[in-house]
């Protein structure tokens, strides 16, 4: 199954990419190593609202490691967060649902036993109760009615709700990734990771992809790791540039394309 | 035509018993990949408890509450306070593959030693709530009576319970996922810690149930659920270790196989007919017989 032709007209929002310069995260100053190796070396970023930003740079640069740390996938040397102007501890995985914070994986990472809706209520878990004691009583059945009633509006964000009732591992790969982003949709986050989105799509989906991204940016914030050049420039509001652990470009995109040290460092090939 | 029907009902009241063993293992199994071997101890320990609890009330009922109870807090704690900080230090390596069947081995011996330490090494017998006495059918008594019956209707019971927990509710799905992929549960908002911990309450009263339902047909001494184990962790291995549905459907055929071979062949068959039908199943569909073949695609 392709994503784009029978899917119809994907920006039903109008599209925002203009930054409001309301700043809702910074990273300021993050250092993590793995044994002796910098894996990350006093990187800052920032992001506001309805902004999407891009990172970039070569394999091994630092990019998943900055969203493994951002979602408390592995421990930090030093660094601050802020949301919202406020200093925050940094998370554990289980505790970024509820600082609005939601995140895709490079590998997909569905469920391939459960079905397409128990795959994006997964998602959603916070906001059903889950005692075992009202489980037991049936106490939960409302909040489950209204979770699988929010895992159907994500699922309707990325034109899937027809496929709701199938196992995740009948689905094609491209849809997968729609099945992906709808789990990370469903809890509304502020701030949505996006971990190589169009790796894997061909053009057409990464058309579609692109116009996804778009309309989700005028919900909410976008940092967008990629490689396809193609996605980052033209759906990214500023670029951050990563090698070899630090921030060696950040800007418009335009600005970023122009810089030498980027284009030698990594666009080179593309530019 | 007796002999048939008597080889049926027992296959169902055995196959009961070994369901909620194997449901057990399977329940840790899923929750954490441990092969939990302390589960007959476990078990065995909730159902003194729920023996203290029968002989000081006189109601079998509360006592089965009782080791019920007794058997998920165990098992909350066991993997809180033991299980969890053991793999919190071991990352890695092989003792990661040995450090499981190891320390559940040792929580066995362990808890067997506390028992026998408090209650001894004598058999002790627990009273039926109903009569163990079997049915008369076409004037002839058979091997099945009204607690053999209240057996295979606690454990369907059971069954349907935990099924309907898995399948329909919130906790239920947060559970299957916490077992497939912690990670992306984690990211998913799941405390995947505590889901787990809950699949060891679980299990601890799986276990502590199918003690007292066992017990009243036999005695209670510190290694009595040690068979059980063996049966269950067979069944399990039967079903494909990873549903709940394949825990039962192992132990039913389980039962039916033990119990038929016995009134058919010989009563010396029972453990052959375990290893038997476990070596087969190994060697013609190692993931279990009940492992799901991968969906279509498109």
């Amino acid at each position: 199954m392709r994503l784009s032709p029978e899917l119809g007209p994907v920006c039903l929002e109008s599209t925002n990419l203009m930054s409001t310069n309301s700043q809702l995260l910074s990273i300021k100053d993050l250092s993590i190593s793995f044994g002796g190796l910098k894996a990350l070396n006093k990187v800052s970023i920032e992001i506001n609202k309805n902004e999407v930003i891009g990172l970039i740079g070569p394999n091994g640069a630092g990019k998943t490691t900055l969203f493994n740390a951002l979602s408390g996938l592995v421990e930090i040397d030093s660094g601050v967060l802020e949301i919202n102007g406020t200093q925050h501890e940094w998370p554990k995985p289980y505790e970024l649902i509820d600082l609005g914070i939601s995140r895709t994986l490079q590998g997909v990472g569905l469920f391939p036993e459960l079905s397409v809706l128990e795959n994006v209520m997964i998602g959603g878990s916070n906001f059903a109760r889950s005692g075992l004691i009202s489980a037991a009583l049936g106490l939960s059945a409302k909040d489950e009615s209204k979770l699988k009633a929010r895992a159907m509006t994500a699922l309707e964000r990325v034109y899937a709700t027809g496929l709701a009732n199938r196992r995740a591992d009948t689905l094609d790969y491209p849809v997968t990734k729609r099945v992906a982003i709808a789990r990370a949709l469903i809890s509304e986050p502020r701030i949505l990771l996006l971990d190589e989105p169009a790796g894997g799509l061909g053009p057409q989906d990464i058309e579609w992809m692109n116009s996804l991204i778009h309309n989700l940016s005028s919900q909410c914030s976008v940092i967008l790791v990629e490689h396809h050049m193609d996605v980052v420039m033209s759906v990214c509001n500023r670029l951050y540039v990563l090698n070899f652990g630090q921030v060696i470009a950040s800007g418009d995109v335009e600005s970023v394309r122009r810089n030498p040290d980027v284009v030698a460092a990594y666009l080179g090939a593309h530019a | 035509m007796i002999k048939l029907i008597t080889a049926i009902l027992t296959a169902l009241t055995t196959g009961a018993i070994y369901a909620l063993m194997s449901t057990a293992l399977v329940l840790v199994w899923r929750s954490t990949r441990i092969i939990n071997f302390a589960q007959a101890g476990q078990a065995v320990l909730s159902t003194y408890i729920g023996y203290e609890v029968t002989v000081r009330t006189g109601s079998f009922w509360v006592g089965v509450v009782a080791a019920m109870i007794f058997g998920a807090l165990l098992g909350a704690v066991i993997d809180r306070f033991f299980m969890r900080p053991i793999f919190k230090r071991i990352q890695s390596g092989p003792i990661l593959m040995i450090a499981p069947v190891v320390a559940t081995l040792g929580l066995l011996g362990i808890i067997q030693s506390i028992i026998g330490f408090k209650w001894g090494l004598t058999y002790q017998s627990l009273a039926a709530p109903v009569s163990t006495d079997g049915y008369t059918l076409f004037d002839r008594v058979i091997a099945f009576s009204p607690f053999n019956l209240l057996v295979v209707v606690f454990a369907t019971v059971s069954m349907l319970l935990l099924t309907l927990l898995f399948q329909k509710t919130n906790i239920g799905l947060a559970l299957r996922a916490s077992a497939h992929s912690p990670e992306i549960a984690r990211l998913s908002g799941i405390k995947v810690d505590f889901i787990r911990t809950l699949g060891w309450a679980l299990a601890g009263a799986a276990g502590g149930l199918a003690g007292m339902l066992y017990i009243p047909s036999s005695y209670l001494y510190p290694n009595a659920m040690d068979v059980l184990l063996v049966f269950g962790f067979v069944a399990a291995v039967i079903g494909g270790l990873e549903s709940l549905f394949g825990a039962v459907a192992g132990a039913m055929l389980l039962g039916f196989a033990i119990s038929f071979a016995t009134s058919y062949v010989s009563e010396k068959l029972v453990f052959p007919m375990a290893f038997i039908m476990l070596i087969v199943v190994l060697l013609i569909r190692p993931a279990g017989i009940f492992s799901k073949k991968k969906g279509r695609r498109d």
